[in-house]
C-alpha cells in the first residue's frame, strides 16, 4: 500500500484531552506512503465516516487506519465505511490510542509520543496487508442443548417450536435438573413439578427434539455453523426402545435400600429405577455398582420380569456424531456439600458445623425433598435421625457464600429467598415451630421478593437473627447452635432440633471440562463466562456457543428461563441465513516449500490440516504437502510459528507485517 | 488516584506481544477503567500467543526493545483450545536458548492475563517496565544488528552471498532481516 490515509480521532475529548491528536495527525502524515491524515472530533459518527470514505475516493487511498478506540469496539464500523468506499475492509486497520494510551497515561508528551508509536506501527500493518475475501460457510440448522434443566428444557423447546431440530444431552437418567426436585417455589409458592413436569413431557413428545438422557459429551470439534459433537450414550442396560416403562422390574427388584440421590439420600431406590415416578424418559437404569447381577453374576430378576424383554445386561457405552450449528449450555449447578476442605480445592469447608456429621444438619435442597409432597416423608418436615417432627429448627444463610476466607466471594442469589421460602412451608406445616435464621443481609431484588421475605418476617413469625454462627453441636438429641446477634451485640444460643443451611451454589463438578472441551472461557469458580458482562450476556467468547442458567452464575428460576430463551433466540438469529460469513483469517501452506514434516497437523487443535499428495502428470507421488480446509481453520496461527521451513502463513498476520511492525519499533 | 510524573533519566522500550482474546482485552479493560500504568509499553496484537514466533522476540531486542512481554489467556483458556500450551512449551525452550547467549531473563517476561484481569495488565506492565528502568539499556542486540552475527559461522565473518545460496535459506533470512 502506498497511498494510506490516518485518521485520528479526538472521541470528543476522551482522547485530546491527554493526547494532542494534531500532531500525531501530523506526524502520521510524514510516515512515507502516507498520503493523507487529518483529525477529527468523532470519526465513528456519520459525517466522520463520510469524511473517511470521500477522502478515500479524494485522494485514491488504498489503505486506511483509525487511530480511535480499540478495534474491539469499532474495527466492524471502520472496515465497513472503508468497504463503503470501494476498499477492500481487510485494508483498514485501527489504532488503539484510547483504551491503550489516552486512558491509561495522564503525562500528555508521554502519551502523544507513545500515540505516535501505536500510529506508526500500524501503518506498517496496513501497508504489508492483504485485500482478503470473506469465507462464506454453511449452517447446520440444528442446535445442541447440553443440560436438561428448567434452562436447557425453555431453550429446547424454544428453538424446536420455531422449526429447528433440536438434540439435547442430558448426564442424568432423567431430564428436569434442580428445579424437579423443588417443593414450592418462591416468590408464588406454586408447586414446583406442577409447572415443571408439563415442560419435560413436552420436550419428549416434541417431533423437533432428540433427547438422550444418560449420555455425555464425548468430544466436540469444528465451530460455528458446523460443530461435529460425539455423543457418548451410557449403557443403560435396558432398551429404551423396547421399554414400556411399567415398572415391574423396579418392584421385583430385590436390592432395594439403595439412597436415592433425587431425595438427596433420605428415600430409597432399587437398583434398577427411575429417579422420580414423573422422569422423563420414565425408562429404568440399572445402577451397575449396586446390582447384584452386574457384581456377583447371580439374580437377573428383573430381565425374567420384563414382559417386553427390554433389560440388556450385555448394553455397552455407544457413541453417536451430531452435526450442529450452534450449542447452548445449560449445565446447571451443583451444591456445596463439603464440610472439610477437598484434597486440591481452594475451597476450605466448615468442619466446625459438623455438617455431615450430625444427622440432622441439613442443607437447603434436602429441605425441599421433606416439604415435598412427593418426597421421601410424604411431605411433612421430619428430622433425618429419628423421624420427629422438629419444634425448634435454625436456619444459616450464606453458608459458603460471600467468605472470601473460605475461598467464596460471590453471593449465591437464590438462598436468602429459598431461606424465606422454607420458614414458611415450615410454618405452614408446623403450626407450633418456631423457624430462626442466622443471615448477614436479606437480598431481594426481584419483582415481587421483597413483599415475599416480609411476609416471613412479619406474618409467618421466622425469627431473623443478623449475625453468623460461629459453632454447632450435638448435646443430647438437641443440636446447639451458638452465633451472635450483632444488632444487639449479644451471643446467642439456641438449642434446635433441626438446622438447615443455605449452602453456596457452585458449578458442576467437571465443568471446566466440558468448557475444554467446547473452548469456552469460565471464572476462577469455574462458572462459565459470558462473552461480555452487559451487552453480550447470552454469548460466549467462542462464536456459535451460548450460555443458559445457572452455568453461568447462581440464578433463579425466572432469570434461567429469561436467559434461556435469550439464548434460543440467538441460536434463531443464526439460523434465519443459509450461509454465514466468517472472518479470513485462516492459514494458508505455500506448497512449493513445505517439506511435508506435518508438524503444522501435530499443533492444530482443529484438525484443520490434512495432507495433500502432490503428483505428476505420469500420476506418480511427486509430494506430500499441508493443505489448510479454511473452513475447520480457527486462525489462531501456531501452525505458523511451528513450521520449520515457514511455509504456512496466517492471513492478516503474516511474517511479512509482523515483521514490518517490529521494525517500525 | 494521580500517579506522580517523576521525571526518568532512562524511559525503557518495552514491546508486549499479545493474544486479542485474553490479554489485549484485559489490557482495553485496564483502559475503560482508567487505571494509570507507564506509558512505555508498546503492544502487538496477535490472535494467539500460538503465533508468536520466538523471533519476533529476538528482533523486537534488536530493533531497541530493553524489555518483553508476552502474554495470553491462562493455560486451559486458550480461545483456540491449545494454541497457548505450545506457545508455553516453545518459550520454555526459548527462554533456555536466550539465557545461553547471553541474555538477562529479568528482561523477558512471560504472563496470563485474562479478560477480566484489568488490574493484572497494569501489575504485569507496571513491573516490568520498573525492573528493566533498573537494569538499564540493553545495548547488547543493537550491536548485533550492526555486525549481523546471525550470519556468521564459526565466529569468521562469511560473504552473505555464498552462505545463503538456497532459496530457502535466503527467504528465511529475508524474513528475519
Ligand atoms: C434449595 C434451593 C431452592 C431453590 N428454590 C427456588 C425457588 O423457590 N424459586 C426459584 O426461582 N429458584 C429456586 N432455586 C434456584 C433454581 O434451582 C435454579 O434457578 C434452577 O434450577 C437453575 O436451572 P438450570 O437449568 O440452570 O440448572 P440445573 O437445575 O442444575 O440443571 C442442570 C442440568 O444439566 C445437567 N448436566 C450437568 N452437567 C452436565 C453435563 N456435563 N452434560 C450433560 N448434562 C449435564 C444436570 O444433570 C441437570 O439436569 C432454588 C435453588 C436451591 C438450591
Ligand atoms: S438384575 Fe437383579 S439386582 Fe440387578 S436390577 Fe435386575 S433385578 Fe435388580
Ligand atoms: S509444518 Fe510447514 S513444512 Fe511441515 S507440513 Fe506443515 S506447512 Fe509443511
Amino acid at each position: 500500500m502506498s497511498r494510506i490515509g490516518v485518521f485520528v480521532c479526538h472521541c470528543g475529548e476522551n482522547i485530546s484531552r491527554t493526547v494532542d491528536v494534531e500532531q500525531v495527525a501530523k506526524a502520521a502524515g510524514e510516515i512515507p506512503g502516507v498520503a493523507y491524515s487529518c483529525d477529527y472530533k468523532y470519526m465513528c459518527s456519520d459525517p466522520g465516516q463520510t469524511l473517511l470514505k470521500k477522502a478515500v475516493a479524494e485522494h485514491k487511498l488504498d489503505g486506511v487506519l483509525v487511530a480511535a478506540c480499540s478495534p474491539r469496539m469499532h474495527e466492524k464500523t471502520f472496515r465497513k465505511a472503508a468497504e463503503a468506499a470501494g476498499l477492500n475492509p481487510y485494508l483498514c486497520e485501527m489504532a488503539n490510542i484510547r483504551e491503550h494510551c489516552s486512558w491509561v497515561h495522564e503525562d500528555r508528551d508521554m502519551a502523544t509520543a507513545k500515540a505516535k508509536d501505536i500510529v506508526k506501527l500500524m501503518v506498517e500493518r496496513v501497508r504489508k496487508g492483504k485485500s482478503l475475501a470473506p469465507i462464506t460457510v454453511p449452517v447446520t440448522k440444528r442446535a445442541l442443548v447440553i443440560g436438561g434443566g428448567i434452562a436447557g428444557i425453555q431453550a429446547a423447546l424454544d428453538v424446536a417450536d420455531a422449526g429447528h431440530h433440536v438434540i439435547m444431552v442430558e448426564r442424568d437418567p432423567s431430564i428436569g435438573g434442580h428445579m424437579a426436585q423443588l417443593s414450592e417455589t418462591f416468590p408464588t409458592l406454586d408447586c414446583s413439578q406442577c409447572i415443571m413436569t408439563p415442560k419435560m413431557v413436552d420436550v419428549a413428545n416434541h417431533p423437533n427434539i432428540t433427547l438422550y438422557t444418560y449420555s455425555e459429551i464425548e468430544k466436540v470439534e469444528g465451530y460455528i455453523g458446523n460443530f461435529q459433537v460425539t455423543v457418548k450414550h451410557k449403557a443403560r442396560s435396558v432398551d429404551e426402545s423396547k421399554c414400556t416403562g411399567c415398572g415391574v422390574c423396579m418392584t421385583k427388584c430385590p436390592k432395594k435400600k439403595i439412597p436415592n440421590e433425587f431425595d438427596q439420600g433420605h428415600g430409597m431406590r432399587p437398583a434398577i429405577y427411575v429417579p422420580f415416578p414423573q422422569a422423563v424418559p420414565n425408562t429404568p437404569v440399572i445402577d451397575r455398582e449396586n446390582c447384584t447381577m452386574f457384581q456377583s453374576g447371580k439374580c437377573g430378576v428383573c430381565a425374567k420380569v420384563c414382559g417386553p424383554g427390554a433389560v440388556d445386561y450385555e448394553q455397552k457405552d455407544t457413541f453417536t456424531v451430531e452435526d450442529v450449528g450452534a450449542i447452548v449450555v445449560a449445565t446447571g449447578f451443583k451444591l456445596y456439600t463439603i464440610d472439610r476442605k477437598p484434597e486440591g480445592s481452594p475451597i476450605q469447608g466448615y468442619g466446625e458445623f459438623g455438617y455431615g456429621t450430625i444427622p440432622d444438619i441439613i442443607d437447603g435442597m434436602t429441605f425441599e425433598r421433606l416439604a415435598s409432597a412427593s418426597g421421601p416423608t410424604g411431605g411433612k418436615i421430619l428430622r433425618p435421625s429419628d423421624g420427629k417432627e422438629p419444634k425448634q429448627v435454625v436456619f444459616i444463610q450464606c453458608v459458603g457464600s460471600r467468605a472470601r476466607e473460605k475461598g467464596i466471594s460471590y453471593c449465591s442469589k437464590v438462598c436468602c429467598m429459598y431461606t424465606a421460602k422454607h420458614t414458611m412451608l415450615y410454618h405452614h406445616k408446623v403450626h407450633d415451630g418456631q423457624a430462626y435464621v442466622f443471615f448477614m443481609d436479606a437480598r431481594t431484588p426481584g419483582k415481587g421478593y421483597d413483599e415475599f421475605w416480609r411476609r416471613a418476617v412479619e406474618e409467618e413469625e421466622a425469627v431473623y437473627i443478623r449475625g453468623m454462627v460461629s459453632r454447632m453441636y450435638q448435646r443430647g438429641d438437641k443440636i446447639v447452635v451458638m452465633g451472635s446477634d450483632i444488632q444487639v451485640g449479644t451471643q446467642v444460643e439456641i438449642e434446635a432440633d433441626l438446622v438447615v443451611l443455605a449452602t453456596a451454589v457452585q458449578p458442576q463438578d467437571g465443568a471446566d471440562l466440558l468448557a475444554q472441551k467446547l473452548g469456552i472461557s469460565y471464572d476462577k469458580y469455574n462458572f462459565y463466562s459470558e462473552a461480555h458482562a452487559k451487552l453480550k450476556p447470552v454469548e460466549c467468547a467462542t462464536a456459535g456457543i451460548y450460555l443458559a442458567g445457572a452455568c453461568q452464575g447462581p440464578k433463579d428460576i425466572p432469570d434461567t428461563v429469561s436467559q434461556a430463551s435469550a439464548a434460543a433466540a440467538k441460536v434463531m438469529t443464526l439460523f434465519a441465513k443459509d450461509k454465514l460469513e466468517r472472518d479470513p483469517v485462516v492459514a494458508k501452506v505455500n506448497e512449493k516449500y513445505c517439506v511435508g514434516c506435518f508438524a503444522c497437523k501435530k499443533v492444530c487443535a482443529y484438525g484443520a490440516i490434512e495432507e495433500k499428495e502432490i503428483r505428476d502428470r505420469q500420476g506418480n507421488l511427486v509430494k506430500k504437502v499441508a493443505y489448510v480446509n479454511p473452513g475447520v481453520c480457527g486462525g489462531c496461527g501456531t501452525c505458523q510459528a511451528t513450521c520449520p521451513s515457514k511455509s504456512i502463513e496466517l492471513d492478516g498476520y503474516t511474517d511479512e507485517q509482523i515483521m514490518a511492525m517490529i521494525e517500525a519499533l | 488516584m494521580h500517579a506522580e510524573h517523576i521525571k526518568h533519566d532512562f524511559e525503557p522500550k518495552i514491546v508486549a506481544f499479545v493474544c486479542t482474546w485474553c490479554t489485549y482485552a484485559g489490557a482495553d479493560l485496564a483502559g475503560t477503567s482508567r487505571m494509570q500504568y507507564p506509558s512505555n509499553v508498546r503492544v502487538l496484537k496477535f490472535p494467539c500467543t500460538g503465533r508468536i514466533d520466538p523471533v519476533f522476540i529476538l528482533r523486537a531486542f534488536q530493533k531497541g526493545a530493553d524489555g518483553v512481554l508476552v502474554s495470553g489467556c491462562h493455560p486451559g483458556d486458550c480461545h483456540y483450545m491449545a494454541g497457548n500450551f505450545h506457545a508455553r512449551r516453545r518459550f520454555a525452550a526459548f527462554r533456555a536458548l536466550l539465557s545461553f547467549v547471553g541474555v538477562d531473563l529479568n528482561r523477558l517476561q512471560f504472563s496470563w492475563v485474562s479478560a477480566a484481569e484489568g488490574g493484572k495488565w497494569v501489575d504485569v506492565v507496571t513491573e516490568l517496565t520498573e525492573r528493566v528502568r533498573t537494569m538499564g539499556p540493553m545495548p547488547e542486540f543493537k550491536e548485533l544488528e550492526h555486525e549481523e552475527q546471525w550470519s556468521t559461522f564459526a565466529g569468521a565473518s562469511v560473504d552473505k552471498s555464498t552462505v545463503l545460496n538456497s532459496p530457502e535459506l535466503k527467504e528465511a533470512y529475508d524474513s528475519i532481516g
